[in-house]
């Protein structure tokens, strides 16, 4: 029963996903028609000014953003780990785990206002584009390594850095030789995990760029209004490619964690 | 005692993002709500201008059938994927607890991957199965079972399919990890005092998975409650859901403080659902 | 001078007090345990000590340096985890190098004591292991090596036999023993366990709420425990409660006898405390310390059996009854138990 289950539902999640990749290399240019193998619509792709100026805009900012997320999540998260009690923790800890539940039309939306408001007051941020993309990605991604860096430091015994305390290492110290080497797989999954949901986010991207920042998922997005062309076809093929290779690497990145 | 300086010091850097890119900007979608709309670029001007606060936003938002319908149509969809998940996911957590150990890890990753294969793609893929042309209507038209394409997309059951799709993991997850920690033994013990599979799974399972049941139910609701990307890929035009109605307000009507008021009303709509839930992690 | 001093020493959490006004001295070369029940405030005292916790009030000196305000790395003293708090990324050798390296011991110089720290401990050969691949007598090893490679003049230990199997833990004891009397550091070592605690100690403190109850040679505490708490919780001492009789004894009504102790009774004394094994199953003496009693249970231990033996007057008594006297009486057996004076314990809390 339950096995019977469980494979249905992996049909359920994975059928459409196969079909979509293998239907990428057929000729046909009906998607979802098969027309015989051919790499055409992947040669097309290349070849798509538009789409090759998303997707090095979507690029950058997922980088930028993973990495500002690591930065600013890993510092929550040891915070709200390590710090005891201090005031304003529980509001900390609210803060933190706010964007999680956020709906995303919500927080595109709060952030553009924001960005409006700083750039009325204040003259900065010049515009909407990149900059504005990366600050809100790297916001979302953040709770997300908060989340995870603060397990990390749940399972992991404050004994180990008052040892290195005891045999004479400083705070900094410790923190450099210990805990921050024993937070790295955690800190190497959030940063997979921020990059992904940065490259996969259309909604608060939209809301917070402006006309010259299209990333690629608004490229997909608009097309996939007008329906699905074998170019979009092929397009999610190799978002999906990296995506699966960012997911897996965070995977096993996760599975590391274990080792220690 | 160390100075305060450098006892403060390592809170500064998440003190300022928290500050400045979460707590602020949920102020300020509060406070411009009760901005005017205007015809200049932004299309807004603050309510701590000469012309004071405006209630307009907030009141027709609440007044309009048109949004209550959006609020009431975007918890029915919500309710009905968490449903959905909860009833396609169950049978699967099960499996994944019952699975030897070496199976555990692979199908767990198989239920994950999809999860990160990115979003728009994967409706790009049910696109193509669903719409008139697609893969399911020319499987059925060649196999002789219809004479005409059905009209699969832009269609409630469209609009549920995608959210399940891309919702399930949220379901799987905390099902599984409700039902692997707990023992084995317990199934075994009322097996030994005569209960029949179905007694077992009636009488212990399922009491057993029900928080867990309860925390997937709602790590679904939650998101999707505010889901735009779906409807508007696989729903009917009739599906105004509050992410949608938003989006609308904002970008084709630009009318930002409608928007900013949607903002803050589906906040403090989630705000039971995210406080349940915390209170149901809390308690394990 | 001692090495190390507590003087009033005072950590007080939320509502209970974990160190109250505590003093204790502890000489260079000792080897001191730390003896009491879970809340005891024997870890904490370790920790206060150590400088990961700061004592609301009182001093710690270590020979006669005030510790107040130095933080832990500063402290010429090391610690000895109740988890061993091995690094998990780091394989043995630079473990134990990791002391030596914040003090920047050269490459050649501390090359050469990790060696001699593992080979100390048994542990030659392991350097390049990580410290999951170690059994759990191996962790406690590196961390002993861990510890002891600084050569510090005091050494912490808290419960560091308390994760080993019964078999291998009398062994690390002796080896830990070896170990003290070899680098000549002073050991303050926490424990719960009373076998480890008298099996290792040079000196026994016995701590209760915080405070130190009594202080001595594992032998004089063992024998004499100043109060029914260390009585109890040293060899589970019978306690038998009654009143002087105003004639140099113990009038006991729950055991139906007079306890009468060598010499005179001190004012004050509220019970009588008497060592199960000391109990002999006939009378030495007419007269008082003797009594009679049912025997309710009897339990075989090995090398001896433990009867449980209801007195006269309604007190249930532990006795222990060697091997070498032959079978037990069995249970329902009415016996006569006897002992002598110099087993009589008087207490005075």
């Amino acid at each position: 029963m339950a096995r019977l289950g469980l494979a249905l539902g992996l049909g359920f999640l994975w059928l459409p996903v196969l079909l979509l990749a293998g239907y990428a290399f057929s000729e046909s240019r009906i998607p979802f028609q098969w027309g015989g193998f051919s790499l055409r619509w992947f040669a097309a792709l290349a070849e798509n000014e538009r789409l090759l100026e998303a997707a090095w805009l979507s690029l950058r900012v997922a980088l930028g953003s993973a990495t500002l997320a690591v930065l600013l999540g890993g510092a929550t998260g040891w915070v709200l780990a390590r710090r005891g009690s201090f005031r304003g923790r529980a509001l900390f800890g609210v803060l933190a785990g706010a964007p999680l539940v956020l709906p995303d039309v919500v927080m595109g939306l709060s952030l553009l206002l924001l960005f409006v408001l700083l750039e009325g007051a204040t003259g900065w941020p010049a515009g909407r584009g990149a900059t504005t993309i990366l600050l809100a990605h790297a916001t979302i991604g953040a709770a997300y390594v908060v989340v995870l860096a603060q397990a990390r430091l749940a399972e992991m015994a404050p004994e180990l850095e008052e040892a290195a305390r005891d045999l004479g290492a400083g705070p900094a110290t410790a923190f450099a030789t210990i805990t921050l080497p024993l937070m790295a797989p955690s800190l190497a999954a959030g940063w997979l995990l921020a990059f992904t949901l940065s490259l996969d986010d259309v909604v608060v991207a939209s809301f917070v760029s402006g006309p010259a920042g299209t990333t690629l998922p608004m490229v997909v997005f608009s097309m996939l209004r007008l329906g699905l062309t074998p170019e979009v076809n092929a397009l999610a093929v190799v978002i999906l490619a990296v995506a699966a290779l960012g997911g897996g690497l965070a995977l096993l990145a996760l599975r590391g964690l274990r080792r220690l | 005692m160390r100075p305060l300086l450098l006892r403060a010091l390592p809170l500064a850097l998440p003190g300022l993002w928290l500050a400045l890119l979460v707590a602020a900007p949920l102020l300020v979608v509060l406070a411009l709500a009760f901005a005017w709309p205007t015809e200049s670029v932004p299309p807004i001007a603050p309510p701590w201008g000469a012309e004071g606060p405006n209630i307009e936003p907030f009141a027709l938002v609440l007044e309009d059938p048109f949004y209550h319908a959006a609020f009431a149509q975007a918890a029915l969809v919500a309710a009905g994927t968490a449903a959905l998940c909860l009833l396609l996911g169950f049978p699967m957590a099960i499996g994944l607890a019952r699975a030897t150990p070496a199976w555990r890890l692979p199908l767990l990753m198989a239920v994950l991957l999809p999860f990160w294969t990115g979003f728009l793609p994967r409706l790009g893929a049910w696109i193509g199965l669903l719409r008139d042309e697609g893969w399911i209507n020319t499987l059925l038209q060649s196999l002789g079972l219809i004479a005409d394409p059905l009209p699969l997309l832009y269609s409630w059951p469209a609009l549920f399919l995608g959210m399940a799709h891309a919702y399930l993991p949220f379901a799987v997850l905390p099902l599984y990890a409700s039902l692997s920690r707990r023992d084995p033994a317990v199934e075994e013990a009322a097996a030994d005092l005569g209960a029949t599979p179905w007694a077992v799974f009636r009488t212990i399972t399922l009491p057993l998975a029900a928080p867990g049941a309860a925390a997937a139910f709602l790590l679904v609701f939650i998101p999707a409650m505010g889901e735009y990307v779906i409807p508007e890929l696989l729903g009917p035009p009739g599906a105004q859901l509050v992410g949608r109605v938003l989006w609308q307000e904002f970008f084709q009507n630009r009318d930002w403080p409608v928007a900013a008021a949607l903002a803050v009303l589906l906040l403090l709509a989630l705000l039971l659902p995210i406080l349940l839930f915390q209170r149901l992690e809390a308690r394990r | 001078m001692p090495l190390l001093s507590l003087r009033a020493l005072t950590r007080r959490f939320g509502q209970t007090l974990a160190l109250d006004r505590l003093d204790l001295d502890v000489a260079a070369g000792e080897f001191l345990t730390l003896l009491g029940g879970s809340g005891s405030g024997k870890s904490t005292l370790l920790r206060v000590v150590a400088g990961f916790e700061t004592a609301d009030s009182g001093a710690v000196l270590l020979e006669g340096r005030d510790l107040s305000g130095v933080p832990p790395h500063a402290r010429p003293l090391n610690m000895m985890f109740q988890s061993y708090a091995l690094f998990p990324h780091m394989n043995v050798a630079a473990n134990v190098a990791y002391g030596l390296r914040r003090d920047g011991v050269p490459r050649a110089e501390r090359d050469a004591r990790v060696g001699q720290a593992l080979a100390m401990v048994g542990l030659e050969g392991f350097g390049g292991r990580l410290p999951h691949r170690l059994s759990g007598g191996q962790r406690q090893r590196v961390a002993l090596a861990r510890a002891l490679v600084k050569r510090p003049r005091l050494l912490l230990l808290d419960e560091p036999l308390g994760a080993l199997d019964a078999n291998l833990r009398e062994r690390t004891g002796f080896e830990l023993r070896a170990l003290q009397r070899e680098t000549g550091a002073a050991f303050i070592m926490v424990t719960h366990d009373q076998q480890e605690a008298l099996a290792l100690a040079d000196r026994v403190a016995v701590l209760e709420h915080g405070r130190v109850v009594q202080l001595g040679p594992p032998r004089a505490v063992y024998d004499r425990p100043a109060t029914r708490f260390v009585a109890q919780f040293l060899g589970a001492a019978n306690v038998l409660e009654g009143r002087p009789d105003g004639a140099g004894g113990f009038d006991c009504p729950g055991l139906g006898a007079t306890l009468r102790p060598e010499g005179a009774l001190p004012p004050g004394t509220a019970a009588c405390a008497l060592r199960p094994e000391r109990i002999a199953l006939r009378p030495l003496a007419e007269g008082p310390n003797s009594a009679e009693g049912v025997v309710e249970e009897v339990a075989f231990r090995g090398d001896d059996s433990l009867l449980l033996v209801r007195a006269g007057g309604g007190a249930l008594l532990r006795v222990g009854h060697a091997e070498e006297d032959g079978a037990p009486p069995p249970r329902g057996a009415t016996v006569r138990l006897g002992w002598e004076a110099a087993s009589v314990v008087p207490l005075a809390g």
